[in-house]
């Protein structure tokens, strides 16, 4: 058996990931450190939130975990609820925005100019991609894409399209829940109403499902490639793709009811802080705010 | 909306030329050009030598992972095999090699490997090689393999790949036979690589 250690291992390594991993991990504590100082507090949830999606998604990637999900068909599965749905729902949840700027050190942000033109491609593909139809069709799409039995097999054999699978699941799970969860009022991202984002939520639900007990119920075996590779350890191929199917199926489009609940929650939240804080301007309580310029 | 119209074009291009990269050839087994490596390995062979990929360039060569305990596939795949490579003509046949890796290096002596692979053909060829070499060649490959519980008599399964390797004569990889891929495929795409490599 291996030990904690060595399952921590990456199988096989990628420096892409782990630049980008400790990246975002480096930029946000010294964001919430800059925080507490200049009085940004976060709390507790939120950044137990961002740091737990980040070290799952690089869990199934970066450790033995990723040689287990290349070798048995539920557990690569897991590996995409991860990647697609999990992972990015708490990144998204923990809008990090914020947080991430504030790590930024100063000198880099005073050079950050003369990014600008060369972001701008970069902008008008994320608003594209953000565009509520296109990134419903994309976030579904992209599941049935690398489901279908023959795109699988090929990505499970090559060592660049297994890359190019994982990094589509993991980047178009950002942008989808980015779209869903954000609260920042203003920014490049769409200001869907909670009802359309409701919507959406409900949309992505039955294709998934209706793929997922496609698969559960399925009687041959439709990813062979499992067979062909051989498998991590010896279980029957259907029993492996009913437990598969069950993870495509049930928790996946359970994300879609977790996230229209917390959806319904920061709904209620905004109503009663609207209601309970009257505009400043008829606020006897707070006589400053309404007569100093900010 | 015409930007949107041309960005969904060129995704479904590049899905496209996704599918499409291969070989070209309409292969009745399964082509693998472009999707998996060269051959190459460091093993030890039944007769007790070192061996190495290059050893087998000028060879159209078979690779397969098993292991001599198993009950059902490593036996009837390379069954397979030997009937594919007995339609070629004589020539073609002689030329052929298939490397019958074992994944079971514990209970797979030399001894046993040589007498289990010489009962196929002189073209059947069984290497063996320590964890690190088999855990090198597996990975190069994508493939894995795995161990049961023992039972009482100290017997375990091995799960393994059912899949055989062909490469090129020059190491290339071109082919991957699945169990579904009858004689009559293998025999025709072995001819016809045969034929053109």
């Amino acid at each position: 058996m291996l030990s904690t250690l060595q399952f921590l291992q990456p199988w096989e390594p990628s420096l892409a990931i782990q630049l980008l991993c400790t990246l975002a991990v480096g930029l946000y504590i010294t964001g919430l450190v800059e925080g507490y100082r200049s009085g940004h507090r976060e709390g507790f949830w939120k950044p137990f939130a961002f740091l737990l999606g980040v070290a799952l998604m690089y869990f199934v990637t970066q450790t033995q975990y990723d040689y287990l999900s290349q070798y048995m068909f539920f557990i690569h599965r897991i590996q995409h609820l991860v990647l697609h749905h999990m992972g990015p729902f708490l990144i998204a949840l923990s809008a990090p925005a914020a947080v991430l700027g504030r790590g930024v050190p100063d000198s880099m942000r005073r050079h950050a100019g003369f990014l600008r033109p060369l972001l701008l491609p970069v902008r008008i593909a994320y608003r594209i991609l953000q565009q509520p139809v296109i990134a419903t069709v994309l976030f579904v799409g992209l599941i049935f894409f690398w489901l279908t039995p023959s795109i699988h097999f090929d990505a499970m054999l090559s060592a660049q399209r297994y890359a190019l699978m994982n990094w589509s699941m993991a980047v178009d799970g950002l942008l989808f829940w980015w779209l869903i969860l954000n609260r920042a009022p203003d920014g490049l991202t769409p200001q869907l109403s909670y009802g359309r984002r409701i919507l959406i939520l409900a949309v992505i639900m039955p294709p998934q499902s209706i793929l997922g007990a496609y698969i559960a119920l399925s009687r041959q075996d439709l990813f062979d490639v499992y067979a062909v590779c051989g498998r991590a350890w010896p279980v029957s191929p259907i029993v492996d793709q009913q437990i598969g199917g069950l993870v495509t199926w049930i928790p996946a489009s359970m994300m879609s009811v977790v996230a229209a609940v917390i959806l319904l929650s920061f709904m209620f939240r905004e109503h009663r802080s609207r209601r309970s804080t009257p505009m400043p301007a008829c606020s006897p309580s707070n006589p400053i705010s309404s007569t100093t310029p900010v | 909306m015409t930007l949107k119209r041309r960005r969904i074009l060129i995704s479904l291009g590049l899905c496209l030329l996704l599918a499409a990269c291969g070989d070209g050839i309409n292969w009745q087994t399964k082509g693998i050009a472009g999707l998996m490596p060269p051959l190459r390995f460091a093993l030890t062979e039944d007769s007790g030598n070192p061996v190495q990929a290059k050893d087998f360039r000028g060879h159209i060569t078979l690779m397969y992972f098993g292991y001599t305990h198993c009950p059902d596939i490593c036996p009837t795949t390379l069954a397979k095999l030997k009937a594919a490579i007995n339609r070629l003509p004589e020539s073609a046949a002689q030329n052929v090699r298939v490397l019958f890796v074992t994944v079971d290096p514990k209970r797979d002596g030399l001894e046993r490997l040589r007498a289990y692979t010489a009962a196929f053909g002189p073209q059947f060829v069984g290497l063996r090689g320590g964890d690190a070499e088999l855990t090198q060649l597996t990975k190069r490959y994508r493939i894995t393999y795995g161990y049961g519980k023992p039972d009482a008599n100290g017997d375990y399964e091995v799960s393994h790949s059912s899949a055989v390797f062909v490469f090129d004569r020059s190491g290339k990889a071109r082919l991957m036979v699945r169990d579904s891929d009858g004689v009559d495929a293998l025999a025709a795409d072995l001819e016809h690589l045969e034929s053109t490599a």
